[in-house]
């Protein structure tokens, strides 16, 4: 498999007979702190304390302010629009949330994310990508299976 | 306060027009670090095949989100929400959200169930345009733990 910028240009989309299954898409660690958190709530427009107010997060019984569910969910799809080359291309996407990204004041957290390819319908074109993520050791994505179209 | 079972099957009526603007789909690009151009420059979105600039996939939240409150914040519904927690997400994308896109959202609460002294309940927000072209379906299934 070949290197994949991190910025497709305009035409670059991943040629469907260019895709075996099995195939390892690039992986990357994706790296969240409390900025990112803010930055993600309001973006999001989910603002649910537990997400950037320690306080409140050990007074509801969590260890420590958690990542949004979606903030993983999003990042960890940019490995797979990546390496499409289009993120319009992604029809469909699904995660369960298996644990909750603990996010430290003092040293974030690191998400590691990696894509393997489990199937390729000819027919479609659509190609099947199953992600795992692990935040301290634990996988914090389960049934993770994004579908894209491919040229 | 136990969840309210009766609300499974439920359909509620569609939302107001939300309007899909390219400041916030920057913003939200920006915030999952999703670098692809075709979230922030019309003319790579053009050339792509699309009217403008493009959401990232999980984008739809936003909006489904906004849906799920007319369920979570209904005092009759019995959720607490100081106790949910995400369980499982789901997107089917008929086209990409575009910048210009005004979307209606029509939330159907798909199952309401107990299971291991928790509550789950699954919700779907069909995502259209006023004009009624099918743009996302998103399926969420909130936990509500059960108490102490």
């Amino acid at each position: 498999m070949s290197a994949q910028s991190s910025t497709p240009a305009a035409t670059e989309v991943r040629a469907f007979d260019s895709v075996s299954v099995g195939d390892a898409l690039p992986a990357r660690t994706v790296h969240v702190d409390r900025a990112r958190l803010v930055q993600y709530a309001g973006a999001s427009l989910d603002r649910n304390r537990i997400h950037w107010d320690e306080r409140f997060a050990k007074e509801v019984g969590l260890p420590d302010v958690i990542a949004h569910g979606m903030f993983t969910m999003g990042s960890a799809v940019t490995l797979v629009t990546d390496w499409a080359g289009d993120a319009g291309r992604v029809v469909e996407y699904g995660v369960r949330f298996t644990k909750p990204v603990v996010v430290p004041y003092e040293t974030g957290a690191d998400i590691e994310v990696s894509g393997v390819v489990k199937a390729a319908d000819p027919e479609t074109k659509r190609v099947t990508v199953e992600l795992t993520a692990t935040a301290g050791g634990e996988k914090v994505l389960g049934r993770a299976l994004a579908v894209v179209l491919l040229d | 306060m136990p969840v309210n079972a009766d609300f499974q099957g439920r359909v509620y009526p569609p939302t107001e027009t939300y309007r899909v603007s390219a400041a916030k789909i920057r913003e939200f690009a920006e915030a999952v670090g999703s670098s692809d151009p075709v979230h922030v420059d019309a003319e790579v979105a053009r050339v792509r095949g699309y009217a403008d600039v493009i959401a990232p996939p999980t984008f739809a939240v936003l909006i489904a989100q906004q849906c799920d409150a007319q369920l979570i914040s209904d005092p009759e519904a019995g959720i607490d929400f100081s106790r949910v927690v995400h369980g499982e997400q789901r997107f089917t994308h008929h086209r990409p959200l575009t910048a210009g896109d005004a979307v209606v959202g029509t939330l159907h609460v798909d199952t309401v169930r107990e299971a291991g002294g928790h509550a789950m309940v699954t919700t779907r927000t069909e995502l259209a345009t006023e004009q009624g072209e099918a743009v996302c379906t998103a399926t969420s299934t909130i936990v509500i733990r059960g108490g102490e």
